[in-house]
């Protein structure tokens, strides 16, 4: 009653009105960025903390801290500054760099870190959009990583050709084993959740399985790698040999168009929106919900593919156990902190391939473990889904009780 | 209550309200959905905590922090949406939250089904104290929540929207009980939007509008009078419409069998026809039938048999896409869960069937500029309330919300248009508004199907009137039919006996007040000037 008797008032006069839906929307949208930054920056400080305590000089300091406390604060500082230090450097650009390519360097191996988990991102993405929550982004990836190589290594095709027939190959896998689940969802009700996590698992053993099989198994090779692709079924370098930035990078930020064209501008699109907001109208309104929802977990699921085609046509080359490298996971999040939203995941997908970059230049220069990266992902998911907290935290007055509703929105329906 | 302010953000949803409730009053408490009603009781059942004013009990101001408080205060209430746990005993339910013991905790059943039985007897509330809520009908159920309230010392006990799910011979018992209530000296606050009711049995009838009282009035006042406090204008309660002139049947169903997913048959061989230029109403008490009825039509049922020819061809089979692209026009029952996507614009939702076909779409190709200029003429001529087409459409009012959908469906040529609860959670205003465009649908000659529970609905928009009772059609009779006829039928009475039966039994005390003549002594000439509201209506 409460909400529906904010419009049961009489509207304002008419130009008035028209000021109103874009300035909402607006600041709605500015509400969301901030909150995502603020999310962000909370969970790096509250790592901060954690690199302190698992720091062996700050142990130390901290030994005879009564008798010289600043020597603590100083080492903590230090800490906590060497730490954040080696991951920017590590992740955008590093100025102790000999050269102008090695001080860029950083910023262009976020980037490819970021190409598969942007891809993958889309496909969690795009099935919360139609309400689907798609666990299994993992799997998905191995089948298309599985899809891409055989096409790669095992076929002889030209060039150019061959690498798009690879890429195909790997939306092919990942738009099977992402179809399975969505069958399963429309024919029987058996929630997309479940069955996604089991066919993770089945992914896993059967890539372990192929590995081992004459097939797939590189000759000459007793553990469980294939071939090599062909390089002809690699995706070209776009910057030259100082950098492993490649061309798929132009092919996500195509696919993230694309995305975004089929969710906001397609026939299809609106189905899947419509489905995933209110499935029981969509069917009153003559869509066909089942088919739908079968639609969107293939395209997702091909999405998820793609990236597990980039593992294979750029970076990785062969096929081994840990192809996916945990992007599926990572892909839940980066969906999460982009909102579902192309543009939102291309960014998310960005900070998550620098975290990856940085964490590794970090724990290499000061001995901070890589996990501390994997603390900061986790925080900035909790973050992102308790709006409440960031905004105690930072003392930000609730807007309005629709701001907070959007935020969570496609978590809790 | 004094002076009493509740606000939700910008939002001021009770206006320095003063009410007063005299001992063994029935005070009615009128307003439109969202004028406010729901939140004072809220306040006063503790649920929520009035922003300024005070509440004074006996003339004690007293501080309300949650139900248990009012309960000690002596307030009872009976929420719209029964809180009862179905699967035990009426007799727990009534101890539920106030459980009589023995000694070392042990639950004393004995005393409890006493007490109902007591409680029950007094009233006349024939509740069986071991029956399971479940197995009750609604009415009875309702009787148990009043009885809660009862049981726990209520000097007043307040009804929201009671009547809501009634059939109109349950609403006279619950009226008859209301009386008791009142005479052992229990005070009543009856909320309710239904003009009728509050007239024929409260003592003095408090109008809310948006937020403010507006005035409390006699029950004399005239309907009409009270609709106009209501809304802030003077409304036509009844349903101009044309003389009918039906043509040949348009829609026939034939022997029309429903089973449900879990195997109960819904709808048990229904036939009727709708001929061309007629509005037929199937009117019933919810849950008999009507619903699966309407989506057997539309192809949202699975387990269909018999025949439905729409201009003689078979609609049995049909997926829902192939029947709404027949031209059936279809308003759900249900408009935030079936009609409408709530997230999505307005613009959007009034695409929502047509969404992948010209002018909206080439091949899968959207066209969000038609979607919205559509949009943008289809809310300026059903005067949809909106902050733009933009707006999601969650945002709109009830009534707003309503005429999006019937903006959507009635917006293409149809060649059958099925509106399930056209009004329900409608104000006043938009009442007025929707049954003029479903007559004016019928006037172009599209054969008009309606299901309501309203029986003030179904006597004004229908030209025959067809009577559901678990699953079947009673009869079917035209709508000059007595209302007490109508009720009895709407419990299961074949048209004769219910003829004879209310013959017999004189009329209730709603019919009864119909023949009375209106007295309306008071002159109230400022409630159109003073507050007027922009547009509104037809």
């Amino acid at each position: 009653m409460t909400g529906t008797a904010t419009t049961e008032a009489p509207p304002p006069p008419a130009p008035e009105e028209q000021q109103w839906a874009p300035t909402g929307r607006g600041r709605q949208l500015r509400d969301t960025v901030v909150l995502t930054l603020l999310s962000v920056l909370l969970a790096l400080a509250v790592s901060a903390v954690l690199i302190i305590i698992a720091d062996p000089d700050v142990q130390d300091a901290a030994g005879y801290l009564f008798s010289s406390p600043g020597d603590t604060l100083r080492a903590s500082w230090d800490a906590v500054s060497n730490a954040y230090v080696a991951l920017f450097q590590g992740a955008v650009i590093d100025p102790t760099a000999v050269s102008l390519t090695s001080a860029l360097r950083p910023f262009t191996e976020s980037l490819v870190f970021a190409v598969p988990l942007i891809a993958a991102g889309l496909s969690v993405g795009l099935a919360f959009r139609a309400g689907l929550f798609n666990i299994g982004a993992e799997g998905q990836i191995i089948l298309g990583a599985i899809g891409a190589a055989w096409i790669g290594f095992a076929l002889d095709l030209p060039p150019v050709v061959h690498v798009i027939a690879a890429l195909l190959g790997g939306i092919v896998g990942g738009a099977i084993w992402g179809g399975i689940p969505g069958f399963l969802k429309a024919r029987t009700g058996a929630h997309e959740v479940i069955t996604t996590i089991m066919l993770n698992y089945i992914a896993r053993f059967l890539l372990l399985y192929l590995l081992s099989t004459t097939a797939f198994q590189r000759p000459g090779r007793n553990d469980p790698i294939s071939p090599q692709v062909d390089t002809d079924a690699q995706v070209p370098l776009l910057l030259g040999d100082w950098s492993r930035l490649h061309a798929g990078l132009l092919v996500v930020l195509a696919t993230a168009v694309g995305v975004w064209w089929l969710l906001t501008r397609s026939t299809v699109g609106f189905k899947f929106r419509a489905v995933g907001a209110n499935p029981w109208a969509a069917r009153t309104a003559g869509i066909h919900t089942g088919m739908t929802i079968f639609l969107a977990m293939a395209v997702a699921g091909g999405l998820a593919g793609l990236a597990g085609a980039f593992q294979i046509v750029s970076t990785e080359r062969s096929l081994t156990p840990g192809i996916s490298a945990g992007i599926g996971f990572d892909a839940i999040t980066v969906a999460l902190l982009g909102r579902g939203n192309p543009l939102g995941i291309v960014l998310a997908g960005t900070l998550f391939g620098a975290l990856r970059a940085g964490g590794v230049t970090m724990q290499a220069r000061t001995g901070t473990p890589i996990d501390i990266v994997l603390v900061v992902q986790s925080l900035i998911v909790l973050f992102i889904a308790a709006p409440p907290l960031v905004r105690a935290v930072f003392r930000i007055k609730t807007p309005s009780a629709a701001g907070t509703l959007q935020v969570s929105k496609g978590w809790n329906a | 209550m004094r002076g009493i302010t509740k606000r939700f953000g910008a939002l001021v949803a009770n206006d320095r309200i003063d009410l007063t409730v005299e001992p063994g009053e029935i005070h009615g408490l009128l307003g439109e959905n969202g004028a406010g009603k729901s939140t004072l009781m809220n306040v006063l059942y503790g649920l929520l905590q009035p922003d300024e004013g005070q509440i004074l009990v006996d003339g004690e101001p007293l501080r309300i922090d949650g139900p248990g408080d009012a309960v000690a205060a002596g307030i009872g209430m009976v929420h719209q949406h029964f809180m009862l746990v179905p699967v035990f005993t009426v007799a727990d339910n009534v101890m539920l939250g106030f459980e009589h013991t023995r000694g070392a905790g042990f639950l004393d059943h004995a005393s409890a089904r006493q007490q109902v039985q007591e409680l029950s007897a007094r009233f006349g509330f024939d509740v069986d104290p071991d029956a399971q809520v479940e197995d009750i009908p609604v009415g009875v159920q309702q009787r148990v929540e009043i009885i809660k309230a009862l049981a726990r010392d209520a000097k007043v006990v307040i009804l929201d929207e009671p009547t809501a799910v009634l059939t109109p011979q349950e609403t006279d018992e619950l009226i008859g009980i209301m009386r008791e209530l009142k005479a052992s000296g229990t005070s009543i606050v009856f909320i309710t939007h239904k003009l009728r009711e509050v007239r024929a049995v409260a003592d003095r009838i408090t109008v809310i509008r948006r937020g403010a009282v507006v005035e409390t009035v006699p029950p004399e006042t005239s309907e009409t009078e009270l609709a106009s406090l209501m809304v802030g204008r003077t409304v036509a309660l009844t349903v101009d419409k044309e003389p009918f002139a039906p043509g040949e049947p348009e829609l026939v169903v034939k022997d029309l069998r429903v089973i449900d997913d879990v195997g109960h048959v819904k709808v048990d061989g229904v036939s009727f026809d709708v001929r061309h230029g007629e509005i037929v109403a199937l009117a019933g008490v919810q849950g008999n039938g009507q619903t699966e009825l309407v989506e057997a039509l539309l192809g949202l049922q699975d387990d269909v048999s018999g025949s439905v020819l729409l201009g003689g061809e078979e609609l049995v089979g049909e997926s829902a896409k192939e029947i709404l692209d027949r031209g059936v026009g279809y308003v759900p029952e249900d408009r935030s869960h079936d009609g409408l996507v709530g997230s999505f614009s307005v613009a959007e939702n009034l695409a929502l069937d047509r969404h992948d076909r010209p002018p909206f779409a080439k091949g899968i190709s959207m066209s969000p500029a038609t979607v919205r200029s559509n949009a943008v003429g289809l809310v300026e001529e059903f005067d949809v309330r909106t902050q733009g087409v933009e707006a999601p459409a969650s945002s709109l009012s009830g009534g707003n919300q309503q005429k999006l959908v019937m903006a959507r469906e009635l917006s293409r040529p149809l060649k059958l248009f099925v509106a399930s609860q056209p009004t329900r959670g409608v104000d006043v205003g938009s009442v007025e508004f929707l049954h003029d465009r479903i007559v004016a649908e019928r006037d172009r000659g599209t054969p008009v199907l309606i299901v309501s529970t309203e029986l003030d609905e179904v006597l004004g928009v229908a030209d025959r009137i067809a009577v559901m009772y678990r699953g079947r059609i009673v009869g079917i009779v035209g709508p000059e039919t007595n209302r007490d006829v109508l009720g009895l039928m709407m419990a299961g009475v074949p048209l004769d006996e219910a003829r004879q039966a209310a013959a017999e039994s004189g009329p209730t005390a709603l019919t009864a007040q119909d023949e009375a003549p209106d007295t309306a002594p008071l002159q109230r000439a400022h409630s159109e000037e003073a507050d007027p509201i922009p547009g509104g209506g037809a």
